[in-house]
C-alpha cells in the first residue's frame, strides 16, 4: 500500500503524484489531479463513461493502472477544447442536444475525436462502431451520430471544400 | 394556463441552456463533488435474501485507524417510505434483512479502502428464514410473512373496482378473447451512479447534494427520519446523471450519509457502485396480467376486464400508486364503456420495485395492444382500424372518470402508418420481416400530490436585477431531460427575451419555491404554467411602467427581441434593460411569482387519486423488424413515432425523449431483465445486464403532433414518457407478422423466438408465454358510479 511517485502528462502539463501501484487512471485524474470532467458509470469496462485518450487513442481509465500511462500523453475532456474555445465536437454535441444528461458525455467525446483524428470524414457505421463501447442512456444515440457527422462537415468546411458530407 | 401565439423562442430548435456544460465535462455531479476534509461512506449489505439479524459487531471496524464512525439501524430507527401508506423501511435494517444488497451497516473513514476495510471487519449474525421469491411463494397462505410475524399472504396492495356492467357488456358481445401476458422487471440503469454528499454547518444545518429527481421527498424524509426541523435542513439536486424514475425515493444512501455527517462533524460522500445501484433498485415491476375483452363484430368494445399481479420486491416504494397505475389508463385510449380492474402487488425477498419511465403503465400497455392485435385477426379487421373504431374522443371522459381534453390520438395514427406504409406493407413481406403497431397515452402530471395536501404542486418566482437581467428559480431538478431549458425558453418567451438572457436556479429547498419534482412527467406542463404565470405578471409591472413612459396603452404594447413597445413600430419601444428601469422606479422591487395546482380531477371513489392529469399526451407507433427464424435475432430496422406532445417548447428536445424512450424500449424488449436465481441478482453489472449499444439502435422518425391543449403553457403536453409505451407492442406485433409466432413474455430473446418457431412448425399456435395467473384472492370490485355522460349512453 505503499504510495510512489508517478510522472504523468495530462492535457500537457506534467504532474507529479503520489500514488499506490494499484491506483487507476480513473482514480488519479478525479481525486488527485481535480480532473472530474472524466465519469465513471460501473469501473469495470462496462459502460465507456471514463474514456479517456492516451497517446491519441481512447483507453478506459478505470481499467488503466495510473502507472501504464507514465511516458504517454494524457487527454480528458477537460483537454479536449483549445483554451475557452470549445472543441468542434463540442459544439455540434450542444447545437443537436446530443447530450442530454450529460454523464456518458465526456467519454463519448474522447472516443468521437480519436475517431475524427484517423477519419475526418467517417461513416455512419465507422461512428457506430467507434462508439459501440460508449453507453448511453438518454438519447438512443441518434443525435450523437448526427453531432459527429456535423462536426465532421463543419471541420472539413472550416479547412477547405469539398470535404464534407458523410452517409 | 394557456397564452398567446408564441413568436420567440418557444417552438424553435435551440442548445439547451446547459448544453456545453455537459459537453465540456464543467458539469458538477454529486460524486465530482470534493469538500474540504470529506470522509468517504460505504455501505456493508445483506448476503441474504430473508433472515433476522441476531447481532452486529462492529468494534473491530471502529478500531481501524481512518474510521470516523460506524452506524446501524440502531442509529437510525425511525421508518419511512415515499408513500404516506408505505412507512416500511429504515436506512439500516433493523432486526431483519429482506432482500441480497439491502444496506445493514454504513462506515465513513478517511478514504474508500479504508472504509471498504472497515466494512469486512464487521460482523453480522444472522439467522436465514425461507426465502420468497416466486408469486406462487408470496400467495401461499402457509408461507412466512415479509413484513410482520409468523405465516401468510404477502399481499402489499390489492385493488379492484368495476365501472359500468362488465357482465352486461360481456354478455352483448360477438366475440371474447382473453389473454395472459408477462412483463419482465428491469432496471432504468441511468449512466450517473447514485452519489450523495452530506455536510453539517457550523451553523447547525444540514446540506444534502445528491442525484435525485426529488428534491422535495428527499427533504421530507431526512426532516422524518434525522428527526431535524426541514428549515435546518437543505437539499440540493447538483447535475443529475439520467433518472428514469431511478432517483424519485429517498435512499438509504442519502440518509445515512447525512447521519454520518452529523456524527463525524466532517463532509461525508457516498456514491454507490453499479452493483448497489441494482440493489437499490426500484424499477419496473414485473408484472402478470390477464385481459378479456368484448367486442362487437365490427371490432367495437363491449366490455373489458384486466388484472395484474405485481411483484414489488421487499418494500413498498411507489407501490400503492403502481398498482393502480395498471389498471388507469387503458380507457384514455380506449372507448370502454364497462371496465373492470383488479391488481394484487405481493412483496418478495428481491430488491424493491418502483417506478420507471412509464410508471406501471408499460405493462398493461403491452399487453393490452397485443391483445388488441390478436383480436383484429380473430375478427378480420385491420388492427388500424380497430384501434380507430375505439378511440377515445378529445374532450371527453372515460367510464372511470378521467378527463380527457385534447387529444392528437387520430392524428397519430394517421400520419405514423402513412409515414411507414403500414397498410401497404404489413401481411405482405417476406417471412422473417414484418411490421407492428400500436398505440400508448401518458399523463401530463399526476393530478394529485404524493402526500394529501391543496398547496401549489409548482411555484417559481423571478428576480429582475437593475441592468435587465432575470433570475429564474424553480425547485424542479433536471435530470437531462431537459426541464430547465423548457422552463428558461417559457420565461424568454414572454417577456421578449431570450434563453440565455436568464440565469436558473433550480433544484435547491433552501433558494427555490416548491416543484414537487421530476416524475409523472409534470415539469413542463407544472412548473411550466407557474413559469408562465410568473412572467406574465411580471411583464404586466413592465408594461404598466412603459405605457406610462411612452404615453400608450399597456395593451398595446409587446416583448420582443429584448424591447418592450408598440407592436410594429419601433420608434416608440425601448430596450429592455430600460423597461426594467421603468417598472423597478414604479413599482420598487421588481419580482413575481407563480404557482401552479391541477385542477380537483379525482373521481367519486377511493383509488381514483391515481390516473387523473390535467392532459394526456398520445403517441402511435410503427416498428419494422427482421427476424432470422434460424438463430431467434431479431433486428429493429426502423421505428416511426408519432407523438401528440401539445406544443413542442423545444422541437430537439421532444425528439431526444422520443428516440430514449426506443432505446429503453428496445432494452426492455429484448434484453434487460432484473434477474434472480432465489433472491440473488443473476447479473448486477452493465455487462451481464445488457443496455443497447450504439450498434442496436435503429433509425427513428419523429413525428410531432401539435394539438395545443388548452391548459397546457403554449398548450404544450409531456414528451418524456408516453413514448416508450407503444413501441414494445409494435415490436412484438411486429414479430407476429414476421414469423406468425407471438412471444407474449418479455424479454423476447432468441431462445423464446426460436421455441415460438419450433412449436408453429410442429403444428402449435406458436406461441410462448404464461399460460394463466395463479390463484390469486382479488377482493371484490368496488362498483363505481358512471360518469355523467355514460349513464346516458347505458340508458336505453
Amino acid at each position: 500500500m505503499t504510495a510512489r511517485l508517478l510522472t504523468l502528462e495530462v492535457n500537457g502539463t506534467t504532474h507529479h503524484i503520489a500514488a499506490r501501484d494499484h491506483a487507476t487512471l480513473l482514480e488519479v485524474l478525479r481525486e488527485d489531479l481535480g480532473l472530474t470532467g472524466t465519469k465513471h458509470g460501473c469501473e469495470l469496462g462496462e459502460c465507456g463513461a471514463c474514456t479517456v485518450l492516451v497517446d491519441g487513442a481512447p483507453w478506459l481509465s478505470c481499467l488503466t493502472v495510473a502507472r501504464e500511462a507514465e511516458g504517454r500523453r494524457v487527454t480528458t475532456i477537460e483537454g479536449l477544447a483549445k483554451g475557452p474555445e470549445p472543441h468542434p465536437l463540442q459544439v455540434a454535441f450542444a447545437d443537436l442536444g446530443a447530450a442530454q444528461c450529460g454523464y456518458c458525455t465526456p467519454g463519448v467525446l474522447m472516443s468521437a475525436s480519436s475517431l475524427l483524428e484517423t477519419d475526418p470524414v467517417p461513416t455512419t457505421q465507422q461512428i457506430k462502431e467507434a462508439l459501440a463501447g460508449n453507453l448511453c442512456r438518454c438519447t438512443g444515440y441518434i443525435k450523437i451520430i448526427e453531432a459527429v457527422h456535423l462536426a465532421a462537415e463543419r471541420a472539413g468546411a472550416a479547412s477547405g471544400p469539398g470535404t464534407g458530407g458523410a452517409s | 394556463m394557456t397564452a398567446t401565439a408564441p413568436r420567440g423562442v418557444v417552438g424553435r430548435p435551440w442548445r439547451k441552456v446547459d448544453a456545453l456544460g455537459s459537453a465540456t465535462g464543467r458539469a458538477v455531479y454529486a460524486d465530482d463533488m470534493y469538500l474540504p476534509g470529506m470522509l468517504i461512506g460505504k455501505q456493508l449489505h445483506s448476503i441474504h435474501a430473508h433472515a433476522l439479524i441476531r447481532g452486529i459487531d462492529t468494534s473491530q471496524a471502529e478500531a481501524l485507524d481512518g474510521v470516523h464512525a460506524v452506524l446501524t439501524g440502531a442509529d437510525l430507527p425511525v421508518a419511512y417510505g415515499i408513500f404516506p401508506v408505505s412507512q416500511d423501511e429504515h436506512a439500516l435494517a433493523v432486526e431483519r434483512v429482506r432482500y441480497v444488497g439491502e444496506p445493514v451497516v454504513a462506515v465513513a473513514a478517511v478514504d474508500e479502502e479504508t472504509a471498504e476495510r472497515a466494512l469486512a471487519l464487521v460482523e453480522v449474525v444472522y439467522e436465514p428464514l425461507p426465502e420468497v421469491t416466486t408469486y406462487e411463494a408470496a400467495l401461499a397462505e402457509d408461507g412466512p410473512r415479509i413484513h410482520g410475524e409468523g405465516t401468510g399472504a404477502n399481499i402489499h396492495r390489492s385493488n379492484a373496482f368495476e365501472f359500468g356492467d362488465v357482465a352486461e357488456g360481456f354478455s352483448v358481445a360477438d366475440h371474447v378473447r382473453e389473454d395472459v401476458l408477462f412483463y419482465s422487471g428491469n432496471n432504468h440503469a441511468a449512466m450517473e451512479q447514485h452519489a450523495a454528499v452530506a455536510e453539517m454547518g457550523s451553523d447547525g444545518r444540514l446540506t444534502l447534494w445528491t442525484s435525485t429527481q426529488v428534491p422535495h421527498y428527499v427533504h421530507r424524509t431526512l426532516e422524518k427520519v434525522l428527526e431535524m426541523p426541514a428549515g435546518h435542513i437543505r437539499v440540493i439536486a447538483p447535475a443529475v446523471g439520467g433518472g428514469f424514475g431511478g432517483k424519485t425515493d429517498p435512499f438509504s444512501h442519502e440518509i445515512t450519509a447525512s447521519k454520518l455527517a452529523m456524527v463525524t462533524g466532517r463532509p461525508v460522500k457516498i456514491t454507490l457502485t453499479r452493483e448497489e445501484v441494482f440493489y437499490a433498485h426500484r424499477g419496473r415491476h414485473p408484472v402478470l396480467m390477464w385481459v378479456r375483452t368484448g367486442f362487437t363484430a365490427d371490432g367495437r368494445i363491449t366490455a373489458m376486464h384486466f388484472r395484474s399481479l405485481l411483484d414489488g420486491g421487499a418494500y413498498g416504494s411507489y407501490g400503492a400508486a403502481t398498482t393502480l397505475y395498471t389498471g388507469a389508463l387503458q380507457t384514455t385510449t380506449y372507448r370502454i364503456p364497462a371496465y373492470r380492474f383488479e391488481g394484487v402487488r405481493v412483496f418478495t425477498n428481491k430488491p424493491p420495485c418502483g417506478p420507471k419511465r412509464g410508471h406501471g403503465t408499460p405493462q398493461p400497455r403491452f399487453a393490452l395492444e397485443v391483445h388488441l392485435d390478436k383480436a383484429a385477426d380473430d375478427l378480420g379487421i385491420d388492427p388500424v382500424e380497430l384501434r380507430l373504431r375505439n378511440a377515445v374522443e378529445p374532450f371527453s371522459e372515460t367510464v372511470n372518470h378521467l378527463r380527457i381534453t385534447s387529444s392528437g390520438l387520430r392524428e397519430c395514427i394517421e400520419e405514423v402508418t402513412r409515414a411507414s406504409g403500414f397498410a401497404e406493407q404489413r401481411g405482405k413481406l417476406p417471412r422473417g420481416r414484418g411490421l407492428g403497431f400500436a398505440i400508448g397515452a401518458y399523463m401530463s402530471g399526476a393530478g394529485l400530490p404524493i402526500y394529501w395536501n391543496d398547496m401549489p404542486q409548482s411555484e417559481v418566482q423571478l428576480k429582475v436585477d437593475r441592468g435587465g437581467g432575470v433570475t429564474v428559480y424553480s425547485m424542479a431538478a433536471d435530470v437531462g431531460q431537459g426541464s430547465t431549458s423548457v422552463l428558461a425558453a417559457i420565461v424568454a418567451e414572454v417577456l421578449g427575451l431570450e434563453a440565455a438572457d436568464l440565469s436558473l436556479v433550480t433544484a435547491d429547498t433552501d433558494l427555490t419555491p416548491i416543484d414537487l419534482g421530476s416524475y409523472s412527467s409534470r415539469v413542463t406542463f407544472m412548473a411550466g404554467n407557474a413559469a408562465l404565470e410568473a412572467a406574465t405578471k411580471l411583464r404586466a409591472m413592465v408594461f404598466d411602467a412603459v405605457a406610462a413612459h411612452l404615453e400608450v396603452p399597456a395593451d398595446s404594447l409587446v416583448a420582443a427581441e429584448r424591447r418592450v413597445g408598440v407592436d410594429g413600430d419601433p420608434e416608440r419601444s425601448v430596450p429592455w434593460s430600460e423597461a426594467v428601469r421603468l417598472a423597478a422606479a414604479a413599482f420598487g422591487p421588481l419580482t413575481a411569482s407563480g404557482a401552479y395546482t391541477p385542477p380537483d380531477l379525482a373521481g367519486p371513489y377511493k383509488g381514483s387519486g391515481v390516473g387523473p392529469s390535467p392532459a394526456y399526451s398520445y403517441s402511435a407507433c410503427v416498428a419494422a423488424v427482421a427476424c432470422d427464424p434460424e438463430t431467434g435475432v431479431v433486428a429493429v430496422e426502423k421505428v416511426w413515432m408519432a407523438h401528440d406532445v401539445g406544443r413542442s417548447i423545444n422541437p430537439l428536445l421532444v425528439e431526444g425523449q422520443i428516440e430514449g424512450s426506443v432505446h429503453m424500449a428496445l432494452g426492455e424488449v429484448f434484453s434487460e431483465e432484473q434477474a434472480f436465481r432465489g433472491g440473488m441478482h443473476i447479473g448486477p453489472s452493465l455487462l451481464d445486464y445488457k443496455i443497447p449499444s450504439i450498434l442496436e439502435m435503429p433509425p427513428v422518425e419523429s413525428i410531432l403532433i401539435e394539438t395545443v391543449d388548452p391548459e397546457g403553457p403554449f398548450g404544450a403536453k409531456e414528451a418524456g414518457q408516453g413514448p416508450l409505451l407503444p413501441v414494445l407492442p409494435a415490436i412484438a406485433n411486429a414479430i407476429h407478422d414476421a414469423l406468425g409466432i407471438r412471444v407474449d413474455e418479455l424479454p423476447i430473446t432468441p431462445w423464446k423466438v426460436l421455441q415460438a418457431v419450433r412449436d408453429l412448425e410442429r403444428g402449435g399456435d406458436g406461441r410462448v408465454g404464461p399460460a394463466g395467473l395463479p390463484d390469486v384472492p382479488f377482493r371484490e370490485p368496488l362498483r363505481v358510479e358512471l360518469p355523467q355522460q355514460w349513464q346516458e349512453v347505458a340508458a336505453p
